[in-house]
């Protein structure tokens, strides 16, 4: 479904990646974990058209979609919820995911859309007129990704969301991670947080400074003792 | 109390017309973070396509420059063109003034702004000095340094009000088609997915763009409403105090932006509020204090809200809870 070829990407001179190429297959929920600076969220601004790959190639669905304008590659199937949530603090919870059904002009099919996110994130129904700056955090996040969801994707990137946020609020994000899944939404996934990264997907790439170091099957990469030292903290 | 209410009056009127120019300030600050210096110079050309839009459509012009205004006014109107002088006249210029600035905007944005969007808001900031620049010398060459009589496009007569204070008809309908066009203006942006979409850009334009919104019309779409917006003030101010050149721009236009920094820069019912309150403090200067200090006081308010509330009256600082 997707798939990177040997891509590199710049910060004016600064390398960012460095010639990475990984593939995610359709219904896969594959993630990506690494520091912080090793290039997981300018993979994601890559693959969404937010920048442009120096050299290389993003294809998806067998289209090379490199340079394609990001609102292009929403109308196609990509969809993403932003490091750092981006929500629009001034717009309510619902206007938000208004914002997130832009392209699509069924209102029936975005009431219903809503509705769909509403059942996911029940905290989401319960602040439904609230501006979206008022909320926690991990109702934030629950907000980005049910606004992702609004675009009804066939792909969709997910930066960090676990990031700053409580265990027990973790827990239900990835608990919301499998039921998309299990509806056949495909997944890219970018973690820190390794250990849960790598309970809820298929495979994974681990990405260091710019370049991908290891892949494999997540339950293979989890039981790898240089994983387990360098990111699984044990 | 007479002059108090004649300057309040007087005030309203003008800062109207300041509110008009400042919400394409601050709806182009909104969605770029750019400081349009050309702004002003774009309702220079506004009264300037409504001057050659009021002569080409028949209403009476005004001569040359030596005959006062009122003595133009006086002498009365009734062209010898197509169109008698009317508010019907009065209306057709202004629209299609505005529909000129709208495309004149989209033309500044796509070939000066959007260029250089990439750099630095510095280099962005220099870019649009320059437009201003090109607009005010352009404007010189184009239309002539020597400064232009508006013609009448409908009969003016002051109606007396309680207190001895008057009000002139002209100043009446400036602000009617004002108001109407901020009404029109807060319709666009906080009804339509248009305006949704450009409130969304202002707050997060990568997030905007990951909504599959278009940013790059987006963008052009608020400097054509701002441009439009500023026609409809240089049309607007022309009927007031008919008298222009390519040069009226520089200071309308600092005082308009002044008065979008004073509501708070990106903020829409701000520069409504900001506009108000410049014209009717400069009115109030001019009517108690002295003539002389008309041009400074917008720029002493600057000073100071600079000073005392950076983000201006309605503007607030963005908090980003994590």
């Amino acid at each position: 479904m997707l798939k990177l070829e040997n891509v590199s990407v710049n910060y004016g001179a600064i390398e960012a990646l460095t010639g990475i190429s990984m593939h995610v297959k359709e219904g896969e929920v594959v993630t990506l974990i690494g520091a912080n600076g090793a290039g997981k969220t300018t993979t994601l601004r890559t693959i969404t058209g937010l920048l442009e790959p120096r050299q290389g190639r993003v294809v998806f669905e067998g289209q090379d979609i490199s340079g394609t304008p990001t609102h292009k590659l929403v109308a196609r199937g990509i969809s993403m919820s932003p490091e750092g949530r981006g929500v629009f603090a001034n717009l309510s919870v619902r206007e938000n995911l208004q914002m997130g059904a832009y392209l699509n002009k069924d209102k029936k099919k975005v009431a219903a859309d809503m509705e769909r996110a509403f059942t996911m994130f029940k905290r989401l129904k319960e602040r439904e007129s609230q501006k979206a700056g008022t909320l926690s955090g991990g109702e934030q996040q629950m907000l980005a990704i049910g606004r992702a969801l609004m675009s009804n994707p066939r792909l969709l990137l997910l930066d960090e969301p676990s990031l700053g946020l409580a265990p027990l609020v973790v827990h239900t994000i990835f608990e919301a991670i499998d039921e998309i899944r299990g509806k056949g939404t495909t997944i890219l996934l970018v973690e820190q947080n390794a250990h849960a990264a790598l309970g809820h997907s298929d495979r994974a790439y681990v990405l260091e400074t710019g370049r991908i170091v290891m892949e494999g099957p997540s339950k293979e990469l989890a039981a790898d003792p240089r994983i387990k030292e360098a990111y699984l903290g044990e | 109390m007479s002059t108090f209410l004649q300057q309040l009056i007087n005030g309203i009127s003008l800062g109207a017309i300041y509110s008009l120019i400042a919400l394409g300030y601050t709806m182009v600050y909104g969605v770029l973070k750019l400081i349009n210096f050309a702004h002003g110079d774009v309702y220079m050309v506004g009264a300037f396509m409504g001057y050659y839009l009021a002569n080409g459509l028949g209403a009476r012009g005004a001569q040359a420059i030596g005959q006062s205004a009122d003595g133009l006014i006086a002498r009365g109107l009734l062209g010898s063109g197509a169109m008698e002088p009317s508010l019907i006249t009065a209306l057709v210029v202004m629209l299609l003034a505005m529909a000129i600035c709208a495309a004149l905007g989209v033309i500044i944005e796509r070939f000066a702004y959007r260029p250089v969007r990439k750099y630095s808001r510095l280099t962005a900031l220099i870019t649009a000095i320059g437009v201003s620049l090109l607009l005010e010398n352009g404007g010189q060459v184009v239309f002539g340094a020597d400064p232009k009589f508006f013609p009448e496009l409908f009969k003016k007569r002051n109606i007396d009000l309680f207190g001895g204070a008057s009000i002139n008809s002209a100043d009446i309908i400036v602000l009617v088609i004002a108001i109407a066009l901020m009404i029109g203006l807060q319709l666009v942006v906080f009804r339509t997915k248009t305006g949704r979409a450009m409130r969304a850009v202002s707050f997060n334009l990568q997030s905007a763009k990951l909504m599959g919104i278009n940013t790059d019309r987006i963008i052009m779409f608020t400097f054509a409403l701002g441009s439009a917006l500023a026609a409809a003030a240089g049309v607007l101010v022309a009927i007031r105090i008919p008298r222009i050149d390519p040069l009226m721009g520089i200071l309308v236009g600092l005082k308009a932006f002044v008065a979008a920094v004073l509501g708070g820069i990106g903020n829409i019912p701000g520069a409504v509020l900001g506009g108000l309150l410049i014209g009717i403090t400069e009115t109030m200067v001019v009517g108690y204090l002295s003539p002389t200090y008309k041009d400074a006081v917008a720029f002493a308010i600057l000073i100071l809200i600079l000073l005392f509330r950076p983000s201006g009256l309605l503007g607030s600082v963005a908090q980003e809870k994590v």
